[in-house]
């Protein structure tokens, strides 16, 4: 296997991260400890992680109201997510955004965001950055969104737009099978999201989204080519979400059980650790002070979030502009 | 409808008329129900408005049953076709239910989160809603919108909007703001009937709400507003779920000796000119409750209108208590803040008033 040493632990910590933020996170809504909404990804781990495997803070993602994820891969610190969530000063966007806006532009990390398909042309914009400044090589746009999404128009203005202006993206397209309840075979009239590619010119991979590796193999194929000038690439990863669409929904009564055994039989992580040890790659004396470590993390991000102060009232009316000359203050 | 009917919210015939206590919800299914068996020509369009399907079947399983499960039981009653399930494609099923409605049908479309309209906004602005002119009257167009609005359920920025100005601003569109299940019947079961694009902005706060709503079958009239509180000293006037604030608040100014008149606008295209002069005439002091901003909103409208056609009986300035000019906060104490409270409207009224 081509990957480096440094780089597995970096996969493993990341799947487990999410994995364990997400349940932690849900845990500590269902207590009355988050302010809002909030959607898991756990079961999603490794797409976002085979993807960003391959960035850097130069790259630019965007993301989905279903984003701890994508933020986690790129790098953002679980205690200010876990603050965000539970809408403390403390939290990544200053307790104003919540968990369906957290973003971080020192890490190319465009946000969250609650618009089924909004953030895709984004990243689309990011790369036509990267384009205008002659930093392809430094900077790609990678867009992720769901299989839900791809029946926004804006996706198809947007792919159509990144081939004709040949931008650095990549359309990471996760397909857990379902939108909300509603299941991709209904929604969707291709076998494959990623078959679309092909009338926009550019390729279009079908990639087993339970498979880090995998993952990790055809989004650096596809990143290359971007940083190499060569274009846009669509990537659908077949994936699953463990838990329901957000945090008070009940999966039974649109999943079969049988349905979801199989795809935890698949699980990322332990596909990833039975993976290494068969390789002989990884110690499971490693794998395992990985994981204490991020059971530490967890502990600490929630005493974080749980003992940090809340936003002052005042800020409010911050940042609703760079500079506006009347008041923003309501009529009282 | 006439004072003697002091705090009766349903003027005349209020007093024995047969129904039942029932929530915002269970009423808001109850019309769409009774007005798709009244008109086979009605069928329901949106994202999960049944919700789920079984896979081997094909089945629909009413999983979700709609939004806040809006619509649920409706699939089992009507069948897929009339109770249609939609991809996550805005702008192509409001046009598709345009072009429907233009050719004969009599689609209503379940839009969700009041924010998602502005992905279809174009469908809405430059075909639902000017169709009939500018094609000189030749067609109309009888379709029905509905979203939730609303702050206050830690949803953030992207799914708390309350901006129905935006669509009243629109020639050619109707808009209408239920304020309790009263109204939501009444309201909707016009907005289905009436043969222009209306859209129906439900605020989430409503959603669990109680009260009284007669069983027969009824509409009420576009375009009219309704006192839901009779009073002397000033006039609060709300729209959707600040009728609800207006009345808490004049529940409190009571208690202080000021006794306020709450008038509940329910449609914002067309509006009620008649009665907001009528009871400004009488109170002579004026505050206008809106959760929507403030800037180029109906609030601001209907302050014009005040300003215009009652200047000679205000005694003060026409005040407004509205959200701030910025978008929704996700943090609860904030977003509380950014919601117009009773209590706000209570300290202005006090200002207003002179009374400390
Ligand atoms: C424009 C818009 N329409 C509808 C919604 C409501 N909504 C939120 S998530 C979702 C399903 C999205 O499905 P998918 O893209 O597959 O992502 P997943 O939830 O599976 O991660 C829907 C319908 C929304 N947020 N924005
Ligand atoms: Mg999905």
């Amino acid at each position: 296997m081509d990957i480096s040493k440094e780089k597995l632990e970096w996969i493993y910590t990341t799947m487990y991260r999410i994995r364990r933020f997400e349940e932690t996170m849900l845990e500590q809504t269902l207590k009355g400890n988050s302010m809002g909404v909030a959607h898991t990804s756990d079961g999603q781990e490794a797409p976002p992680t085979g993807i960003c495997a391959h960035l850097t803070d130069k790259d630019w993602i965007g993301s989905t109201h279903r984003g701890h994820g994508h933020c986690i891969s790129k790098g953002l610190e679980t205690d200010k997510m876990m603050a965000e969530v539970f809408g403390k000063a403390t939290g990544q966007c200053g307790g104003k955004g919540g968990s369906m806006h957290i973003s971080d532009f020192s890490k190319g990390m465009l946000g969250a965001n609650g618009i089924v398909g909004a953030s895709i042309p984004l990243a689309v914009g990011a790369a036509l950055t990267a384009k205008l400044k002659g930093i392809e090589h430094e900077s790609v746009g990678v867009s992720f969104f769901g299989d839900g999404a791809s029946s926004q128009g804006v996706l198809h203005e947007s792919m159509n737009l990144a081939s004709v202006w040949k931008l650095p993206v990549i359309f990471a397209c996760e397909n857990n099978g379902y939108a909300e309840a509603t299941p991709s075979w209904y929604a969707v009239s291709a076998e494959d999201i990623a078959s679309r590619a092909e009338g926009y010119g550019m390729p279009g991979i079908v990639v087993d989204g339970m498979d880090v590796f995998a993952v990790y193999d055809a989004a650096g194929e596809a990143i290359a080519r971007a940083r190499a000038g060569e274009g846009p690439t669509f990537i659908e990863m077949k994936t699953y979400r463990y838990h329901g669409h957000f945090h008070a929904d009940d999966t039974s009564k649109y999943r079969k059980p049988e349905e979801e055994e199989f795809y935890k039989k698949l699980d990322a992580i332990k596909h990833f650790e039975r993976t290494v040890s068969k390789q002989k790659l990884m110690t499971e004396k490693k794998m395992k002070s990985i994981r204490d470590s991020i059971e530490q993390e967890m502990l600490h991000a929630v005493e974080f979030a749980l003992n940090s102060p809340m936003p002052d009232i005042s800020t409010l009316y911050d940042d609703v502009y760079v500079n506006y000359s009347n008041p923003i203050a309501g009529l009282r | 409808m006439t004072t003697s009917q002091a705090n009766n919210p349903l003027g005349p015939g209020y007093d024995g008329v047969a129904g039942s206590e029932m929530r915002f919800r269970d009423i808001f299914r109850d019309t769409l129900r009774a007005e798709m068996n009244r008109d086979d020509d009605v069928f329901l369009m949106g994202e999960d408005i049944s919700g789920g399907f079984d896979k081997d079947t094909k089945e629909p399983l009413d999983a979700w049953g709609g939004p806040f499960a809006a619509t649920k039981g409706l699939v089992q009653e009507f069948g897929v076709e009339r109770i249609r399930d939609a991809p996550i494609s805005e702008a192509g099923f409001v046009g598709a239910a345009v072009g429907s409605a233009l050719t004969g049908m009599r689609p209503v479309v379940d839009l969700m989160y009041f924010d998602f309209v502005t992905v279809a906004f174009d469908q809405l602005l430059s075909n639902a809603a000017k169709s009939r002119y500018m094609f000189g009257g030749q067609t109309k167009v009888p379709l029905t919108l509905f979203a939730r609005s609303g702050a206050g359920t830690g949803h953030a920025a992207q799914h708390s909007e309350s901006f129905y100005s935006m669509l009243a601003h629109i020639p050619g569109l109707k808009v209408v703001v239920p304020s309790d299940p009263y109204s939501v019947k009444g309201l909707l079961a016009a907005a289905i009937r009436d043969d222009d694009p209306v859209f129906l902005v439900n605020d989430k706060k409503l959603i669990n709400l109680t009260g009284f709503v007669p069983d027969e079958d009824y509409v009420i009239e576009l375009g009219k507003g309704r006192y839901m509180r009779r009073g002397t000293d000033v006039t609060l006037v709300g729209m959707s779920y600040t009728s609800v604030v207006c009345q808490k608040a004049a529940e409190q100014l009571a208690e202080i000796g000021i006794d306020a008149e709450v008038i509940d606008m329910m449609s914002l295209s067309p509006f009620d000119e008649d009665i907001l002069i009528e009871s400004v005439a009488k109170t002579n002091n004026v505050v206008i409750v809106d959760e929507d901003t403030p800037r180029a909103s109906m609030s601001s409208e209907f302050a014009a209108i005040i300003a215009d056609k009652a200047f000679d009986h205000l005694d003060a300035p026409v005040k407004r208590v509205t959200s701030p000019h910025s978008p929704v906060p996700y943090n609860s104490a904030l977003e509380q803040a950014f919601m117009p409270q009773p209590a706000d409207v209570v300290g202005t009224v006090k200002n207003l008033l002179g009374r400390e």
